[in-house]
């Protein structure tokens, strides 16, 4: 029953998806609408395979910059995270703006990052850090501060240092919580490098999206888009088996249940 | 006669007073423990006996009052008694081996000592072979057993005992309290035990003190001179009976 169970949880997205682009196939080939406002998921596939070859180097440059933005993301969140955690002046001081920081449209800011930081790959990784950073931080904050009262206790009574409590607990019980941090911002960070991209920049899958669009080939701008889910699904998938690797009694918990 | 007269004192707590926020919970409680000794305080909950708990393990300090250790001035000061709660508090994402290491680790030792030495007491505490399990794998009885092993890990001379067997069902309590009078032979602990269970401390203890609801203060010492070793035969005898109707009348 529970095998059944777990093959209908995969099978009814497949289904429900195949059926959509079913759909929209079968519009496109009726005229209803122009190709060349709506391609079909055929012309999709054709044009991605015929981009591929010139698509590789872009794929890489785009790639670069959201791995690079991503990772900076963490370590700055992971390093802010445990100081405002540990000194409540400095979260008290910080928590407002990084909140604020997150109603300023990047759209408005990305293309003033090109005039600061050049239009190579530094102001896109500056978006993606932008992007990422918000979600990591505060999901990793909220699971510092959720560690059992009464097991920060038991560990003080037995005479731990903070730096022991910390290790032992806090951090361990905030591992939950910053995976889910880590897996809404690993499916931004190629998001946020494509509109770093797509507001000035030399290279990578915004600027190719750019030009399609300019060039009305719609079919290569959403053959871009595929890749671009394709990739940010794949970040999102590895974070995903990290967290499985790194946290067993989780994932026992899961299996249980 | 009760063991605690022939022993000398492992604990001893004096006039205890502690209010939080203007409201007295803790008034005048003086304790004692002797060695080898299992004493339990009995009361209403919410009466301030895990205030009193955490005064004893450092954790809190008395408005007034003090905790000696030995003969040590311990007030206020952690890291001498072990102390166990309800819940098990067994940390989820370590194994149980290293859940029963925490204290050695944490006064210095590394992990792989720490395991060598944790290993041999398996056997006694009915957790063989579960050493490389996590902690939900483990039933509610077979976890509350770890995290006593865990807390003799730390101190096993002087061991708090805060209702260890609450959260339990009938039967896997009674069971664990057969196991406890068991273990504690082979221990040599002295144990300070809360319940409000009156039967389980009558069982289990060699004195019950009884306290008043809050503000906690104790209303009476009650000396339990029953045969060891006890088996649940006990319970039902004219002797615990008369006691359990004693204590009943003070509460």
């Amino acid at each position: 029953m529970k095998k059944w169970a777990n093959i209908e949880h995969r099978l009814v997205p497949c289904l429900f998806l195949a059926a959509l682009l079913l759909v929209w196939q079968a519009v496109v080939e009726s005229g209803l609408i122009a190709r060349y406002i709506l391609p079909s998921p055929q012309d999709v596939v054709i044009a991605l395979v015929e981009i591929l070859p010139v698509l590789k180097g872009h794929i890489m440059v785009t790639l670069q910059e959201a791995l690079a933005g991503f990772g900076i993301a963490i370590l700055l969140a992971i390093v802010l995270a445990v100081v405002m955690d540990n000194v409540p002046l400095v979260k008290k001081a910080l928590y407002p703006l990084i909140i604020i920081s997150q109603t300023v449209p990047i759209i408005a800011l990305a293309p003033l990052f090109g005039m600061w930081f050049g239009y190579y790959m530094l102001p896109k990784i500056i978006v993606v850090v932008l992007v990422c950073f918000f979600p990591i931080v505060i999901s990793l904050l909220h699971g510092l501060g959720s560690a059992d009262k009464d097991m920060l206790n038991l560990l003080k009574s037995m005479g731990a240092s903070r730096l022991q409590v910390f290790r032992l607990v806090k951090f361990p019980a905030s591992m939950v919580n910053f995976f889910s941090g880590l897996r809404i911002a690993a499916t931004y960070s190629i998001m946020g490098a494509v509109i770093g991209e797509w507001l000035g920049g030399t290279a990578g899958l915004g600027l190719y999206m750019l030009r399609a669009k300019h060039s009305y080939a719609l079919d290569r701008v959403f053959a871009t888009i595929l890749v671009i889910v394709l990739f940010s699904m794949a970040v999102f998938q590895v974070i995903s088996l990290m967290q499985y690797l790194l946290m067993p009694w989780q994932r026992k918990m899961q299996n249980d249940k | 006669m009760s063991s605690y007269r022939k022993n000398r004192e492992k604990l001893v707590v004096k006039d205890l007073r502690k209010s939080f926020d203007d409201l007295l919970v803790v008034d005048g409680v003086s304790l004692k423990l002797g060695e080898h000794e299992f004493v339990s305080l009995i009361g209403p909950s919410g009466s301030g006996k895990s205030t009193i708990f955490n005064i004893i393990a450092g954790l809190l300090s008395p408005d007034d009052g003090k905790v000696i250790i030995e003969g040590e001035d311990y007030t206020g000061r952690t890291g001498r008694v072990s102390y166990m709660y309800q819940k098990d508090l067994l940390l989820p994402w370590k194994k149980v081996i290293d859940n029963v290491c925490l204290p050695l680790v944490i006064s210095g030792r590394s992990w792989p000592e720490a395991r060598r030495q944790v290993q041999k007491y398996f056997p006694l505490f009915g957790l063989e072979g579960f050493e490389d399990r996590y902690p939900f794998q483990l039933s509610g009885g077979m976890r509350q057993r770890a995290a006593l092993m865990r807390t003799y890990m730390f101190s096993s001379d002087i061991i708090l005992l805060d209702e260890p067997f609450g959260g339990l069902d009938a039967i896997t309590k009674s069971k664990m309290q057969d196991w406890l009078l068991e273990v504690l032979n082979k221990l040599q602990a002295s144990i300070l035990f809360i319940t409000h269970d009156i039967e389980e401390a009558i069982f289990l203890s060699d004195r019950i003190y009884v306290l008043s609801g809050r503000p906690a203060s104790v209303k009476d010492e009650v000396i339990i001179d029953l045969p060891k070793p006890r088996t649940k035969d006990l319970i039902t005898s004219r002797e615990f009976n008369a006691i359990k109707r004693y204590i009943l009348d003070i509460l």
